[in-house]
């Protein structure tokens, strides 16, 4: 055994902590007019964890700290789209935040500090790991919705967020602690050998599983544990919405690989948490899609598109096999494109004193801006799930996986809540192209902001011609983690 | 390596499309002119498809294949048969007359306009081209998208429902066939492959399903009774433009996809449940004539007298014999000529009056008698007339059926009385007569632009009805091997 662990697995973490730090301390002494160099400070960091994750080795998995830590292609691959998703994230936000006085450090460190708490995820091979990047992700965020001090919804949005999410972790220790009653270990590589040995309870490990489950579903903001996302989304300010519904899901999406496939994914448990996953995904489905209809608030229907996008996600990952996880995993990296370039079309069309938040905010866009107009089209119909956009593969690639696993009538029942999912992004594009415009302040981006929405909401279609490479991409990546 | 042309066929329209897109609403008169040269190239890329296809060869022809989704095994595969060629070419002529058809007409977003029809028409090639089961949904669905913002961005005062109701029946159809393609991909053996669907053992069960799944996507296209009621809506709200291109080509993707996917992949069970399309069929020949007879709206009339021919669709495939299948194909091509042009008569009064209403007109002909001279050659085509295309199709479905049974004929046949009794009434009262009122009064004549359209369109029907032949000579060896396909028995796995 090592007494010092070594930390080049960790690299990432460990120099984007220092960046951190650096900023935060930095910050303290730059005037107002200097915090464009907080941002390219941010931006740089980022730029930096990218080179060094991407030059790692990938050739398979590599533990560290005691097995707490696992630097796999999966955890590699998902951080290298968690730094680019914030960097877009960041490039949408400027001007939002600017034009509302958030426009400060905090803002900046709490972001970086939440992508640590993802990265800390993905590489997680340890519940404690697991909990604590978890719980820095969301403290974090909790402090982002609430950096709008003096708005009252922003404040009951971080409120909500943070009993409810204080929950959900409790409960989700709470499975984590039988777990260790009846396995003897927290770490999920031994937990699993645990379990294969049989040497585990199976009724403590069942009650287990249905505490972590029910946690797990709080994180990926799954029905019936869906209530606090609209609220969160509505309240939340935009450029905080746009983090929340980003980054997070792909760390989301690695939190249960590692806990559901890695540690609990004996063949009688993946039995278990299967059906719970099939009824969440079924409710998700539903519910999301049929209350997304009866929206006003551009950004609460997309909390209910989001809940029915995880209802998607779901059954990817209940499907199973490397094909189900690859699906799932396509499904939440096309998901999270589309929804940076959503909610960057929101933050495009506000302005200082002026949120794009309701549906009647883009009416007649088409004839303030056909482009933008056209980059919206693009996003909805890909959300619809419609070719050539990529949407469309995304949800084949999963529907593909359900009736390989012989879910034939989940595929059905998944095709038809699409159908009316399809309805609310259609009114989007009526709203755009159909009526005329109510608002006619000219829009005004930053260069930046013009170029990086441009290639989001091209991508969509780009990835939708050719979407081979990425989908290979995640089909080889979960080959070489899962074997 | 050959020539791709059919990749030029699709790609072509398309990129034309993009570019009178990137020139923007705010040069129109380049736009039109930009999308007049786009379909005309289109036009001419496809023209050497007539003259080098093979006629006596049963082989798709023009064929490329190139990996797309490897992890798939999805392929871009193109080839084209007899009713492949013929759809698109006709396609490729519908859009060419589109665009000279909206040249003054359409004054908003002309270039938006222009570029929706000729991204559409590269489009629906692509359906007609694709070899692989995913690239045609793929380009099945993407049609939706471009007509979904014609009928809603230039219709009339209900265009949203209409838009909206014509886009949610299209794609709940299609959303199951997607379901029906992937365990196809399945029981296939990882492809996609149209060649691999058609020789994939199924049981009788499995082929039923698969069969129903693709009889909503195609049935709700083509339209079949019951699920025809977006189809008025739709047409009477689109632009002149939109109700050509949808009656003269998007219906034909539901009688294609029986063609090329129904019947070569489910033959069992296209054969077990023939008896109800054809049921089907015939109540939407009957039953749909006669409420096309009560119309007021000349655009309404003209979508339910489409279902209603569409019917010799539906009944001459579900026939299985040559003459039945050919009959329904040159029952395609036929009408594509037709309700186009009929449409577009009807756009040529509506730009001068405003009203599609049959009450507001009477006696058009003291004003427009070169027009109510063209108006009366497509009206009496629309009823079936010996020597137009209209003629062609229907006799060969209704000699096809007879030789099945007399009383599903007697049925279909009914049609020539209908047909010309709501076409020709309908006629009579717009046409014929005093001149009802001063806005009549102030009608003028068909302008060169309208003359060329509807001359070229009068040109291709009268030709087809007198010398159908060439059409006949395309189709034999394609029909032939479709129906080898659609053998009962060929791929009937036996069990459950």
């Amino acid at each position: 055994m090592e007494f010092i662990a070594p930390f080049t697995p960790a690299l990432a973490e460990t120099f984007l902590l220092a960046m951190v730090c650096t900023i935060l301390l930095v910050d303290a002494f730059l005037s107002d007019a200097q915090r464009w160099i907080t941002y390219a400070l941010t931006m740089a960091t980022l730029v930096v964890c990218f080179l060094i994750t991407g030059f790692t080795d990938w050739g398979g998995e590599i533990y560290t700290f005691s097995g707490m830590f696992v630097a796999d292609p999966l955890a590699n691959m998902l951080k290298l789209f968690i730094y680019l998703t914030v960097a877009i994230v960041l490039v949408y936000s400027q001007a939002y935040i600017r034009d509302r006085e958030m426009y400060r450090g905090e803002f900046f460190v709490l972001a970086l500090f939440a992508t640590l708490g993802m990265m800390v995820m993905v590489s997680a091979n340890h519940m404690l790991t697991l909990y604590l990047g978890l719980e820095l992700m969301s403290l974090s965020l909790y402090a982002m919705i609430a950096l709008q001090r003096d708005s009252a919804v922003a404040t009951e949005a971080a409120m909500k967020y943070f009993v409810l999410g204080a929950l959900a972790s409790g409960l989700l220790l709470y499975g984590m602690s039988m777990l260790y009653g009846a396995t003897g270990t927290l770490e999920l590589t031994r937990m699993a050998e645990v379990i294969a040995a049989g040497r585990a309870d199976t009724t403590i490990l069942l009650f287990a599983l249905v505490f972590v489950v029910a946690g797990l579903g709080f994180k990926l903001s799954a029905v019936p544990f869906h209530m606090w996302v609209p609220d969160v989304y509505q309240g939340a300010p935009t450029a905080v919405t746009l983090f929340i519904g980003s980054a997070p899901e792909i760390a989301a999406f690695a939190f249960v690989m590692r806990l559901l496939v890695t540690g609990l994914g004996a063949d009688f448990l993946i039995e278990q948490w299967q059906w719970m996953l099939i009824i969440m995904a079924v409710l998700s489905l539903a519910i999301g899609n049929v209350t997304a209809i009866a929206q006003t608030n551009l950004k609460r229907m997309l909390a209910y598109s989001t809940i029915s996008h995880m209802g998607f996600l779901l059954l990817g990952i209940l499907a199973g096999g490397n094909d189900g996880y690859a699906s799932a995993m396509f499904y939440v990296i096309i998901y999270v494109l589309m929804a940076l370039g959503t909610f960057g079309m929101i933050l495009l069309m506000s302005r200082a004193g002026f949120e794009a938040d309701t549906l009647d905010d883009f009416k007649g866009l088409n004839a303030r801006s056909p482009w933008y107009a056209f980059i919206m089209l693009l996003l909805m119909f890909s959300m619809a799930g419609l070719p050539p956009a990529v949407g469309f593969y995304a949800k084949l690639s999963v529907l593909w996986a359900v009736i390989d696993a012989g879910f034939l009538w989940l595929a059905v029942i998944a095709v038809i809540f699409s159908l009316v999912g399809a309805f609310y992004y259609l009114r989007i594009v009526k709203l755009m192209y159909f009526d005329q415009p109510v608002d006619h302040a000219p829009l005004a981006p930053s260069p930046a902001l013009r170029l990086v929405l441009g290639a989001n909401g091209l991508s969509v279609l780009i990835l939708g011609i050719w979407p081979g490479f990425l989908m290979a991409l995640c089909e080889y990546t979960i080959a070489l983690s899962f074997r | 390596m050959e020539f791709p042309i059919l990749s030029f066929v699709i790609w072509v329209p398309i990129t034309a499309g993009l570019a009178v897109l990137v020139l923007g609403d705010s040069r129109a008169r380049s736009a039109r002119v930009l999308a007049l040269l786009g379909a005309l190239a289109g036009l001419l890329i496809a023209l050497p498809l007539w003259t080098a296809y093979d006629r006596a060869s049963a082989d798709f022809q023009f064929v490329e294949f190139a990996p797309w989704i490897e992890t798939f095994n999805v392929n871009y595969h193109l080839g084209i048969d007899g009713m492949s060629l013929l759809l698109i070419l006709l396609n490729c002529l519908t859009t060419v007359l589109v665009v000279i058809a909206g040249w003054e007409v359409i004054k908003e977003r002309v270039s938006q306009y222009m570029a929706s029809f000729l991204i559409l028409s590269g489009l629906m090639n692509g359906v007609f081209c694709a070899l692989d089961a995913l690239l045609f949904y793929v380009f099945f669905e993407a049609t939706l998208i471009p007509m979904f913002i014609i009928i809603g961005v230039w219709g009339g005062p209900n265009r949203v429902y209409a838009a909206v109701k014509f886009f949610l029946y299209t794609l709940m159809g299609s959303l199951l066939s997607l379901v029906a393609l992937i365990y196809l991909f399945k029981a296939a053996g990882n492809s996609f492959a149209l060649f691999d669907f058609y020789d994939v053992q199924l049981t009788l069960y499995a082929q039923i399903l698969i069969f129903i799944a693709f009889m909503v996507a195609f049935a709700v296209k083509v339209p079949m009774w019951p699920v025809h009621t977006w189809l008025p809506d739709a047409h009477v709200e689109a632009p002149t433009g939109g109700s050509v291109v949808l009656a003269a080509i998007m219906l034909k993707l539901g009688g294609y996809g029986f063609l090329r996917l129904s019947l070569p992949i489910v033959p069992d069970a296209s054969h077990e449940l023939a008896g109800f399309v054809i049921a089907l069929s015939l109540i939407a020949i009957v039953y749909i004539g006669l409420v096309a007879l009560v119309q007021a709206d000349m655009k309404k009339l003209i979508a339910y007298s489409s279902i209603s021919h569409m019917g010799f669709v539906t009944l001459g495939i579900f026939i299985f014999s040559a003459q039945g299948v050919e009959g329904a194909i040159l029952q395609m091509i036929s009408h594509g000529f037709i309700s186009g042009a009929l449409f577009l008569c009807v756009g040529v009064m509506y730009d001068r009056m405003h009203s599609r209403l049959i009450a507001d007109y009477g006696g058009v002909a003291n004003k427009m008698p070169v027009f109510a001279a063209l108006f009366m050659f497509f009206a009496m085509a629309n009823s079936g007339l010996p020597g137009t295309s209209g003629f062609v199709g229907e006799w060969l479905v209704i000699l096809a059926t007879i030789k099945v049974n007399f009383w599903w004929a007697a049925l279909a046949a009914s049609t020539l009385i209908f047909g010309a009794a709501y076409t020709l009434w309908m006629y009579k009262r717009v046409v014929f007569g005093a001149v009802a009122n001063p806005h009549v009064a102030e009608l003028t004549d068909v302008n060169a632009r309208e003359m060329l359209v509807l001359g070229v369109l009068a040109a291709a029907v009268l030709a087809m009805g007198l010398w159908p032949a060439p059409l006949g000579e395309v189709l034999h060896e394609s029909v032939n091997e479709i129906l080898r396909l659609a053998a009962p028995g060929r791929k009937l796995l036996i069990g459950l």
